[in-house]
């Protein structure tokens, strides 16, 4: 059983209206790279141009923030959900 | 996605997200818009034919009001936690809603979207934001971040009546 990613709205339309996509993936990073790589548009928002994580994105094991687990190295296990919520930020300068 | 994008909201809510502004300048206010896209329904909600009129149509049904988190500079940044996402998200499943994009306030700015916000945008979420003048709120404006980031398109406002904007009937303007 693979790992599942599951899609926000805001990227629906960068993944062909999918909500979640399932992968072979042993760390949240390979997960990733699959999503980026069968929908290549998704990748700009998801990544900086350097290839970090963008700070906005936040990605979660289940129920785990990545950033308080080993990151985008997080290990994955079949059945995992990787869920990709939006940081939410603005300002007026 | 298409460059025509009309939001759709009724003056209550419209009311409620001024209300916000002034009631937290000269601090930013933020919070969700839930609702739905009507180019997705049509009124018995069905997948709407391909060239329908509605196309790039939103409405905002309900609000979502959120506490800004940005202690240390309130007055010209707004954030909200994952945990407020979820939140906001949960209460719009609950009904049949999505969250459809975010408002929020520049105090003593104009409702045009910064660089900061342009850098933390996403795609496809409709971003409000109102201007709040010395505590009155002003100006109302919406945008969408375009495809390749690099820029926002506005997004045109339309204050219906409640009914109308869940019927889908006529609009009329209100100020």
């Amino acid at each position: 059983m693979p790992v599942k990613v599951m899609i926000p709205s805001p990227l629906r339309p960068y993944a062909g209206k999918r909500d979640s996509a399932e992968f072979n993936a042993s760390t949240v990073g390979e997960a990733l790279s699959h999503l980026t790589t069968e929908f290549a548009e998704l990748r700009k928002h998801l990544f900086t141009d350097d290839g970090k994580l963008r700070s906005f994105v936040n990605v979660y094991v289940n129920d785990e923030d990545i950033r308080y687990l080993a990151k985008e190295n997080t290990p994955t296990k079949d059945g995992d959900t990787i869920s990709i919520i939006p940081s939410i930020a603005g300002g007026c300068i | 996605m298409p460059g025509a994008y009309t939001l759709w909201i009724s003056n209550n809510l419209a009311e409620k997200i001024r209300a916000h502004g002034a009631e937290t300048y000269p601090h930013e206010c933020c919070g969700a818009l839930l609702g739905r896209d009507r180019d997705e329904m049509d009124n018995s909600g069905s997948e709407a034919p391909v060239g329908s009129s509605a196309k790039g149509i939103r409405e905002v049904l309900e609000l979502f009001p959120l506490v800004n988190r940005r202690d240390d500079s309130p007055r010209n940044r707004f954030s909200v936690t994952s945990e407020d996402v979820m939140s906001a998200e949960k209460a719009a499943r609950e009904q049949n809603l999505e969250v459809v994009g975010w408002y929020h306030s520049h105090p003593d700015h104009p409702a045009r979207p910064s660089e900061f916000d342009r850098d933390h945008a996403w795609p496809w979420y409709s971003y409000i934001i109102v201007s709040v003048q010395n505590g009155a709120p002003q100006n109302m404006t919406s945008w969408r971040l375009n495809d390749d980031r690099a820029e926002f398109s506005p997004e045109g406002i339309e204050i219906r009546h409640r009914a109308a904007v869940q019927a889908g009937g006529s609009s009329r303007t209100e100020n």
